[in-house]
């Protein structure tokens, strides 16, 4: 291995890289657009559909009760359902959305209140779905609410006291504002982007200056020079990777710098914007997510780069790198699911583990074990990789492919 | 000073079993002396000249170029080769003259010899015009130029073209015989390979047909023509290359 050789053939690639618009676009104008885009964009949908869904009234459904028309008056008089014709699709029209919940009162409900027998009021809703979940814990405070009354009435029939049956109250309280909603969604999907873009920023270089060079005939010409092989893998390999870091830095910056950016208007403003919903991140997380993601590059840049070494042109290259997408977005995914959590088995996935401190990091919460694993075992499979690409370029077969 | 010896170069090829692209070829070409590979397209020229330049490793028998051998010391043996064939290209988004000076680099010069070097050459091979251009917009000629620059930077004492004139026009393809002459006359080894009789006849010292991956005849093209008795190569090189039943 011969530094000064490495550094000959990589100051090429980069000149050669830089005149390349294409280079420029994915390594540099992308990852500055997308990321304030991101931001913007998630921020101001998660809390316009966050506020939408708290504010709507629900339309409901009550299924029986048809001898209850006190309850069903009740419903209708509170102001917070909007009570459908009752149907009997009713389960269809929830899972269409064109009910937010519905309500079994069963028969002989208000007599059985009256005897004081205890029937089972039942609340159907589709779990998951944002706007039934808010329906259905509407329509179970509203019963909550109307079980106290008739216990209250009870009780002052037997000439008790109310306070019996409540010994003490509960309130619960949401503090998230609708953008902090947004703001952990966010938070999930920032690392995820950001490996994306460590994959995209990798992949033009890796194509232009592997199969790229092999389809145009200037591999031969630099074949013929008597710098090593390996010199020149690794080079080439320090411009993919360039490319990769690249993508990365500029989409951290140009987060930083909307953070930043925000967090001066919030001051100018007296207070935080409410406007755009813009999430809250930790910078010192950017910092964190920037060395972690460095290993993640190493894994990228070799693994796209020995593709493309054994591709015979751009085109085969392609080929192999777009399924290569697939396989990084699906353990990427992982880190965006909700009740996902970092663990000992999780942390050794790669691609996955990194997302998911990059996600913990970035809402500042730092698990020294983790990340130290994390880095490590990157840093292992990366190397792998390394090694790799070098071997596939001191292949004949796989250099003379046609 | 360029020594094959029973140079044989074997591919793997899934589908056709094992190909013996060359096969036992041995030749020897002296400095100041310009040797030629006649051959068809197919024949085994590109192998074999790629394993002299080492782009290629062989699967027996041995080249010595310059002292060197391509197996143990590949790297000694491309500081001392210029390589120029058809395929080999330029980068098209450097300037010719960035191009002849990372070719410079990769050869381990420095920057001042580098500079005075590509002087001499945009001189001698009249480049000064587009020397600052970038590659991807010369002319043909211009890049041929730029390509025998890039292959002589480092002033090698072996020469290697591969059908450097393949797709070149008439013009041209006259200004690279005349830089092959050139480079025997100043004393170079040189390996030249071409399907074209008569740029063998013009330019070649001794010419070697290869058929099939082996070395079928070798001569000066006075011998080869009275050996077969035959007054023109191209009869010559039909008569050595194809079976006489199949004539």
């Amino acid at each position: 291995m011969n530094p000064r050789m490495i550094g000959v053939v990589y100051r090429k690639e980069l000149l050669h890289s830089l005149r390349d618009r294409r280079t420029i676009i994915s390594m540099i104008v992308l990852p500055m657009v997308l990321m304030p885009l991101l931001m913007f964009a998630i921020g101001k949908t998660a809390s316009t559909i966050v506020s939408k869904a708290r504010t709507e009234v629900p339309r409901i459904m009550v299924i029986g009760g048809a001898d209850s028309p006190g309850v069903r008056a009740e419903l209708e008089k509170s102001g917070k359902f909007r009570v459908e014709k009752a149907a009997d699709d009713w389960k269809r029209l929830i899972s269409e959305k064109n009910v937010r919940a519905a309500v079994d009162i069963p028969d002989g409900f208000e007599k059985a209140l009256a005897s004081g027998s205890a029937p089972t009021v039942t609340i159907y809703d589709y779990q998951g779905e944002l706007r039934s979940g808010i329906a259905a814990e509407q329509l179970s405070s509203f019963f909550i609410g109307l079980r106290d009354r008739a216990t209250a009435t009870l009780l002052t029939a037997h000439g008790l006291p109310t306070k019996i049956a409540r010994p003490f109250d509960v309130a619960r309280k949401n503090v998230a504002a609708p953008e902090k909603v947004g703001g952990n969604l966010l938070g999930g999907l920032v690392p995820y982007f950001i490996v994306i873009l460590c994959l995209v920023g990798a992949t033009h270089p890796a194509m232009d200056l592997a199969a790229g060079e092999k389809e145009r005939g200037t591999m031969e010409t630099l074949l013929c020079s008597p710098a090593a092989r390996t010199d020149i893998v690794l080079g080439k390999f320090l411009m993919v990777l360039t490319g990769s870091l690249a993508a990365v830095f500029f989409s951290l910056l140009s987060l930083a710098g909307t953070v930043i950016a925000v967090g001066f208007a919030a001051q100018a403003t007296g207070g935080l914007p409410s406007g755009p919903g813009l999430p809250t991140i930790d910078p010192l997380g950017i910092l964190g997510v920037l060395a972690m993601i460095v290993p993640v590059s190493v894994l990228f840049s070799a693994i796209v780069f020995s593709l493309s070494l054994f591709a015979k042109n751009q085109k085969e290259a392609q080929s192999y790198v777009g399924p290569l997408i697939i396989v990084v977005i699906a353990p990427c995914a992982i880190a965006v699911l909700p009740g996902i959590d970092l663990s000992l088995g999780l942390s050794l996935v790669p691609i996955a583990n990194v997302s998911l401190v990059c996600k913990e990091m970035l809402s500042g919460v730092w698990h020294w074990g983790y990340i130290a694993l994390i880095f490590g075992s990157t840093a292992v499979y990366a190397s792998v990789a390394l090694a790799a690409a070098v071997a596939m370029f001191n292949r004949e077969s796989v250099l003379f492919r046609s | 000073m360029i020594e094959a010896t029973l140079l044989t170069k074997v591919f793997r090829d899934k589908k056709k079993g094992e190909i013996r692209a060359v096969d036992s070829v041995s030749f020897r070409v002296e400095p100041g002396r310009i040797y030629g590979l006649l051959g068809a397209n197919g024949a085994g020229k590109t192998t074999t000249l790629r394993l002299i330049a080492t782009l290629l490793k062989p699967t027996s028998g041995t080249v010595v170029v310059g002292g060197h051998d391509v197996v143990r010391e590949p790297g000694r043996v491309r500081a001392g080769v210029g390589f120029l064939a058809a395929s080999t290209a330029l980068y098209a988004r450097l300037t010719a003259r960035e191009m002849i000076a990372y070719f410079g680099r990769l050869n381990g010069m420095g920057e001042a010899a580098l500079r005075s070097r590509i002087g001499a050459l945009a001189e001698q091979l009249d480049m000064n015009d587009f020397l600052d251009r970038r590659c991807d917009d010369l002319s043909t000629g211009m890049k041929q130029k730029t390509s025998i620059a890039r292959t002589i930077v480092h002033d090698p004492q072996v020469l290697i073209f591969d059908e450097p004139t393949l797709g070149l026009d008439v013009m041209t393809a006259r200004a690279v015989m005349t830089f092959v002459r050139e480079c025997r006359d100043r004393g170079k080894t040189v390996v030249f390979s071409t399907h074209v009789m008569s740029e063998a006849e013009k330019l070649c010292d001794t010419i070697g047909i290869i058929h099939g991956g082996s070395l079928r005849a070798e001569g000066t093209l006075a011998q080869l023509l009275e050996k077969t008795g035959e007054t023109d190569l191209e009869d010559c090189f039909v008569k050595i290359v194809v079976p006489e039943a199949a004539r």
